[in-house]
């Protein structure tokens, strides 16, 4: 082609030109496309692979998540909580392994024959363990999830957690002053707030009217059941959240032990309540749950009807038939 | 045979004990009759009312009263209590309730020593020590109620220590326990339940207390000035009802001696009244 081409012809070759590198290019684009294509088939296989192995997953955390948050929720929502607890006094070990989880607003009991380590536990919960010299503790103890034998304030802690003793134990000075010397040490002053809590106090205790008249009487002038009475009133004066009692019923006539039982049934609604009983009858009576104790172990934990009408261990239907204790 | 030899050894020891307590009873009867016999003529020549109630004292006049002395013996009395009582219970609060063992087994000699040291040492001890003290801060001659005050101050700590500690002690630990368990501090436990649970065996030691320092003679005369004269001051010197008589004693006759003598029955009287309030107490402690 050394001479110029005629000027239609030019143009022809120019748009053949062009739509040439326009097949080329579509055919480019195919390929990319089909590239792509291929790669994307790919992902959907891993995608859809990945995903199957997620559900999996998934399913399995589900159920791990169950079981952690059924677990978790029975120790969160429980008031008390001991998790392998040992207690040593000295280099008797008096608490073997200790776990148990007390609801909130129940009555659980302790029962276990003479020895067994049910005043040792109960006396971790407001830390009166702290008197006994040589007295060591290892595991957990919570009170709604705190450390117990942590960095919290040990009359504060039992501010929260009040105990009735098994013995009546009334300061030798009035009934008003007995009652109002929880509020007082804890910063109440004004008469008109303590008139108010030194009242109804006596009025949970089922007291007020027996006493009203005498509330500038010495309260070792009670009798044993008025006193033992007065003890829980003064205890419900503080402003518990628990309330812990040992066997506060064996020094007592049956009506006012019924009367106390009466109580703790009352009370449980707005309190927690753990009561230390060698009263079978009792711990039937009155309690939600049941712990049998036996020689510083749990031996088993579960609601009162269970532990009453078909234990789990034998040992403890040995004891509730009263075979041994 | 063997019965009847362990009876007669009951026997013996009845008649042995039987005696001892009759030579005490007869020892206290005859003292108090003593001065009785002696004292009484004056105190019913001079009146009893004009004898404890006026003021001179002048043996030379044969006038005899002893006002002056009763106060300055109950102004003495009253300054121990001030310094022995706070001192002395917060002692037996501590040495019952906060010191640890180790503390307790050194303190509690020392305290029993302090029983034991004989009153002329106390004297001595006021003389050479807290009399000069006095006339060092004060600038003023030194022997007075102020001095006998902290001397018998000092005596009294161990009765007043011994006896409270003893009834801190008894307060039953379930008092202790019932107010920690309401979430009672240590301290406020220890002063808001157990003190007072104690306060008649506190008021007894007290009582205690009064009679050692109202009773007491040569530690008082070393220190206190011994000047027949209503009190005027703190720093300023009187004489006790014991410091008379053993000052006076040495070289008095007759109506002078009988005076004395009257001055030692006023004492018992005191004496008297304060052990009849001490059992008292400890009956109505008891219940
Ligand atoms: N302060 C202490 N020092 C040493 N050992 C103790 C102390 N308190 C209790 N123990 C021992 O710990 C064990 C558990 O005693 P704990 O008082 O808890 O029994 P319990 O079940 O309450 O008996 P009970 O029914 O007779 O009241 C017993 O063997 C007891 O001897
Ligand atoms: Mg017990």
């Amino acid at each position: 082609m050394s001479e110029p081409a005629p000027p239609v012809l030019e143009k022809q070759r120019v748009r053949q030109v062009n739509l040439m590198s326009f097949v080329e290019q579509a055919v480019q684009v195919a390929e990319i496309a089909e590239t792509l294509q291929v790669a994307e088939t790919l992902q959907a296989v891993e995608a859809l692979q990945v995903a199957e192995t997620a559900e999996t997953v998934q399913v399995a955390e589900i159920a791990d998540a169950t079981e952690i948050a059924k677990a978790a929720e029975t120790v969160v929502s429980a008031k008390l909580h001991t998790e392998n607890l040992d207690l040593f006094y000295g280099n008797f070990q008096a608490l073997h392994k200790v776990n148990l989880a007390i609801p909130p607003l129940s009555i659980t009991a302790f029962i276990g024959p003479s020895g067994c380590g049910k005043t040792t536990l109960l006396k971790t919960f407001n830390r009166m363990n702290d008197l006994v010299e040589g007295c060591r503790i290892e595991g957990d103890v919570l009170l709604d999830g705190d450390e117990i034998y942590g960095n919290m304030d040990v009359n504060h802690l039992r501010k929260r957690v009040g105990m009735v003793f098994q013995k009546p134990n009334p300061f030798p000075m009035s009934v008003y002053d007995n009652i109002a010397f929880g509020p007082r040490t804890h910063g109440i002053r004004r008469k008109g707030d303590l008139d108010e809590i030194v009242e109804r106090s006596l009025r949970d205790a089922a007291l007020f009217d027996e006493l009203k008249d005498r509330l500038r009487h010495n309260a070792l002038g009670l009798s044993g059941g008025q006193q033992q009475r007065l003890c829980i009133a003064r205890a419900l004066a503080a402003g518990p959240e628990v309330l812990l009692m040992d066997e506060p019923t064996s020094a007592l006539d049956p009506a006012s032990t019924a009367h106390i039982e009466e109580l703790a049934i009352k009370l449980a609604e707005r309190y927690t309540i753990v009561i230390v009983t060698h009263n079978m009858q009792q711990a039937a009576r009155i309690s939600d749950r049941t712990a049998f104790f036996l020689l510083g172990e749990i031996v088993e934990c579960d609601t009162t009807a269970k532990i009453f009408s078909k234990p789990g261990d034998s040992r403890t239907e040995d004891y509730i038939r009263g075979r041994f204790g | 045979m063997q019965k009847s030899a362990g009876a007669l050894r009951e026997r013996l020891a009845f008649i042995a004990f039987a005696t001892a307590a009759t030579l005490c009873v007869v020892a206290v009867l005859l003292i108090c009759a003593f001065l009785l016999i002696n004292g009484l003529p004056t105190l019913l020549r001079e009146g009893p009312f004009a004898f404890i109630g006026n003021t001179t004292w002048q043996p030379a006049t044969d006038t005899y009263g002893i006002f002056s002395m009763v106060v300055g013996s109950l102004y003495v009395t009253a300054g121990a209590l001030v310094l022995g009582v706070p001192l002395g219970l917060l002692t037996a609060i501590y040495l019952s309730r906060f010191a640890k063992a180790r503390t307790k087994r050194l303190l509690q000699p020392a305290v029993e020593l302090l029983a034991g040291i004989p009153s002329v040492v106390y004297g001595f001890f006021g003389l050479v020590v807290i009399v000069p003290l006095i006339r060092q801060l004060f600038k003023v001659q030194g022997m007075g109620i102020l001095a006998a005050s902290i001397v018998l101050g000092i005596m009294i700590l161990p009765t007043i220590i011994a006896v409270s500690k003893a009834a801190l002690d008894a307060v039953p630990s379930s008092y202790y326990e019932g107010a920690l368990a309401l979430g009672a501090s240590h301290e406020r436990c220890v002063f808001s339940i157990i003190v007072p649970a104690a306060l008649s065996g506190v008021v007894a030691s007290v009582i205690l207390g009064v009679g050692r320092a109202i009773g007491e003679t040569m530690a008082v005369v070393m220190v206190v000035g011994n000047q027949v004269r209503m009190p005027v001051g703190i720093f300023e010197g009187v004489r006790t009802m014991t410091a008379n008589i053993v000052l006076e004693m040495g070289y008095a006759a007759d109506l002078h001696r009988q005076a004395l003598i009257a001055t030692a029955l006023v004492l018992l009287i005191f004496i008297l009244v304060i052990n009849l309030l001490f059992s008292l107490l400890r009956k109505k402690a008891r219940g």
